[in-house]
């Protein structure tokens, strides 16, 4: 996979978890104890032996450059190729901001042209799984496709409402997408993961960008359907989707269940992250934890239970956690209660609280909020 | 770091103004099977770190960003371990880490004979970057501490060496260096391991010399036949017979030499106090380690954990009280382990039971065995890489290593 170049495109989904990607990206949010988003995407690319990432960064990237840095933790600090961030440039033109993920691809394109790989992958940050992508680039050559888009297949009590959905032929070619409620009555769901040439794809983006399309999607991929070999390559595995708050607990949750835990931290590569240097978790005498994640730094002398705690968070005795999730370095003081809570970073909750959301409506607290 | 002028008048930052030689060569002979393939500062310690990681940790959150690494008893894990030295920031364009095992010269090769030995087989690396001061350091000792503050003492008090020194128990003393000083601080009186002490300060191993003066020492250390080239033995003592200004420097705090079994086992028990006198949690002091690349630990719902750490990557389904648990240990549904130590990558089967063990790197201990008894004061030490079948019963006070398999 050494000829292909990664670019995490983070123009997708950006305002849907609204507290909690008001100051950051959704690509810098904290997921599974540890980790941010892109930190999957990334060790995705590594862990199937590409050296050479760009990032198209939209807004609020300051979050992002300090996660990422030289990129050393994923081996990306490199003296040729590596991460790079690729920024928005300013263009006169366009007031308000980017009119679509096009005006991002087009404004890096010198960079992309003169990349050594001759394939690019591209993807989002939004879809947490452990993939490996040497078999779906192999897939890619063997069907000698323009396109190889991965999609998973959802089952029919999924809400898909929101999805680009594939319809594919037995050999895999698609001949049909879009949105759900069009006529395509397929439950295969773009993962906005793509397998494309390099040259390739910088004439569509030309292209696109000469008759005025700004949408990947809509004026990139559909318009070109019959016109070029696009093949679905069907992923699997675990995959969670972060597109809304409901479903960033519910996946955060699903990490509970061990086979879960295991496929995703372990089975196709390990995870990648900026290292923190953070003692062993500290059980106290009084601490109980039942079905619980803990990130090291943490000293627990309360209760917690079903709950993920991020790195160095503190729970002093007589506190109780159930069904939450509480992000670096919260305080949660003595005999403060909370359940099916987001706690996002910095948060303290004195001595004596009570705070409860729903199971489908988790209760989001705001960064730095002492309740 | 001294900021020097350059031809243009400008200053640049060039000299170093001390570095740190770590002593890292020691074999631990004492702790037996837990040495047998590592140097004793590559031994696993507190749920996630090496013993060097302390006085790496130390160098690094003191200032000193050269640090030199004296290594010779099976180097390869420690050599492995400290790599370019970037978990401990020592990747540094301007100094760095810089691993020194012994090597062969005109007229052959030797090992290193002593303390002061290995430091004089590296005069040409402390030459090249000729500091005014140079920090001796053990690589086996448990401790936080910030050398600056000792090396302002040394300035201050212009002395020519400076040894750390720390209160012990009377009782202790036998096992010391032991040192007498004036009112000033001045060393008056230094004995290595005296029967009769008449003062409890004992030297850490830890000490700071003018580079000139320790120079010139070492050079004629080497030509004396009789010196066993141990800075405790020889070193200190020549100088304090020659009338130099040493000086002692008063630590408080927590410092471990763990040179048993017993002290490396209650060393790693210390710490599940509930205000540890070592703080690991401690954000203003950072003990810096290389980091294993793990998700969060799992704790499954038949868990129960008290007075433990535990470390990243674990699955812990069974009961864990007043232990260390190191990254990646797999503890299944109904096993209970106590006061015990249990390295990186160990798995414990269903229904196993483990007393006062030290559990050693990727060993496996099947469904149903019995590791020590609750009844018992002695350690079980299970070496690296060893099958405890099922059902196995192991008492007290033994040694499981390769050799000597069970079962």
């Amino acid at each position: 996979m050494q000829n292909v170049m990664g670019i995490i495109n983070l123009n997708l989904g950006q305002d849907l978890l609204k507290e909690l990607t008001m100051g950051r990206p959704l690509a810098a949010l904290p997921f599974g104890g540890r980790y941010r988003l892109i930190d999957f995407i990334l060790s995705n690319m590594v862990n199937s032996g590409m050296q050479n990432v760009g990032i198209l960064v939209q807004d609020k990237y300051r979050a992002l450059m300090d996660h990422l840095r030289s990129g050393k933790e994923w081996d990306l600090a490199r003296k040729r190729d590596g991460l790079f961030i690729l920024p928005p440039s300013p263009n006169p033109c366009s007031s308000g901001g980017c009119r679509g993920s096009v005006e991002n691809f087009y404004n890096n394109l010198d960079y992309i042209e003169s990349s050594r790989q001759e394939y690019m992958l591209i993807a989002g940050s939004h879809i947490v799984c452990n993939l490996n992508y040497r078999k779906a680039f192999k897939f890619h050559k063997d069907m000698n496709a323009d396109i190889t888009i991965l999609y998973k297949e959802y089952d029919a009590e999924d809400e898909l409402a929101q999805y680009t959905i594939l319809n594919c032929q037995p050999d895999g070619r698609i001949s049909d997408m879009g949105s759900q409620s069009s006529r395509i009555a397929s439950r295969k769901v773009s993962m906005e993961m793509y397998l494309i040439e390099k040259g390739l794809l910088v004439e569509l983006i030309k292209d696109c960008q000469a008759r005025g399309g700004w949408d990947f999607v809509k004026d990139v991929l559909i318009k070109n359907i019959d016109k070029l070999k696009m093949f679905g390559y069907a992923y699997k595995g675990y995959a969670a989707r972060i597109d809304s708050i409901k479903n960033y607990y519910r996946h955060n949750m699903d990490l509970l269940k061990p086979e879960k835990w295991e496929e995703l931290f372990f089975k196709s590569g390990l995870v990648y992250t900026k290292v923190k240097d953070e003692a062993p978790v500290k059980y106290k005498e009084n601490a109980r934890a039942f079905n619980t994640m803990i990130a090291n730094g943490c000293i627990i002398e309360g209760r917690v239970e079903n709950s993920i705690l991020f790195r160095g968070v503190k729970v002093h005795k007589g506190a109780y956690i159930k069904d939450s999730i509480i992000m670096q370095k919260c305080e949660i003081a003595e005999n403060a209660i909370i359940e099916n809570v987001i706690c996002d970073k910095n948060v303290c909750i004195t001595q004596g609280k009570w705070l409860k959301g729903e199971k489908n409506y988790p209760l989001v607290v705001a960064k730095g909020t002492v309740v | 770091m001294a900021w020097v002028e350059n031809e243009w008048g400008i200053y640049v930052m060039r000299k170093k103004e001390c570095i740190a030689m770590i002593l890292a060569g020691g074999q631990g002979s004492r702790l037996g099977s837990l040495t047998r393939n590592i140097a004793k500062p590559a031994m696993p310690f507190g749920g996630k770190y090496r013993i060097i990681d302390f006085p790496l940790s130390n160098c690094h959150n003191s200032g000193i960003d050269t640090v030199g690494v004296l290594t010779q008893y099976r180097p390869l894990a420690l050599h492995s371990y400290i790599g370019i030295g970037s978990p401990w920031d020592l990747d540094r364009r301007d100094g760095g880490v810089y691993v020194l095992p012994p090597y062969a010269q005109e007229g052959g090769a030797e090992w290193y004979k002593g303390t002061a030995d290995a430091i004089y087989q590296n005069l040409n690396f402390i030459d090249m970057i000729n500091p005014n001061y140079v920090l001796v350091l053990s690589g086996d000792h448990i401790y936080n501490m910030d050398y600056s503050l000792m090396l302002d003492r040394h300035k201050k008090q212009r002395a020519e060496a400076t040894i750390s020194v720390i209160e012990v128990p009377w009782h202790e003393t036998s096992r010391f260096g032991i040192m007498s000083t004036d009112e000033q601080g001045r060393i008056t009186e230094f004995i290595e391991k005296p029967k009769e002490a008449n003062s409890n300060l004992a030297s850490m191993g830890i000490y700071i010399f003018n580079w000139r003066l320790l120079r010139k020492c070492l050079e004629d250390d080497r030509k004396n036949a009789l010196s066993s080239h141990d800075f405790g033995k020889d070193i200190i003592p020549k100088l304090l017979m020659d009338g130099h200004r040493l000086f002692a420097y008063y630590f408080k705090g927590y410092w471990k030499d763990v040179g048993t079994v017993e002290s490396f086992w209650e060393a790693n028990m210390d710490l599940l106090a509930d205000e540890p006198e070592l703080d690991l949690h401690n954000p203003n002091w950072r003990v810096y380690s290389v980091n294993p690349t793990r998700p969060p630990h799992y704790v499954g719902t038949t868990a129960k954990i008290t007075r433990s750490l535990v470390s990243e990557g674990c699955s812990i389904l069974g009961e864990v009280e007043r232990s260390v648990i190191f990254p990646g240990v797999h503890i299944e549904e109904g096993a209970i382990i106590k006061d015990s130590i249990v390295m990186p990558y160990v798995t414990i089967g269903r229904d196993a039971q483990i007393y006062r063990g030290i559990i050693g790197r990727k060993s496996l201990i099947e469904e149903g065995a019995l590791i020590g008894s609750i009844n018992h004061e002695g350690i079980c030490v299970i070496e690296e890489n060893i099958v405890i079948p099922s059902d196995a019963q192991i008492l007290e006070n033994h040694m499981i290593s390769k050799q000597k398999q069970v079962g």
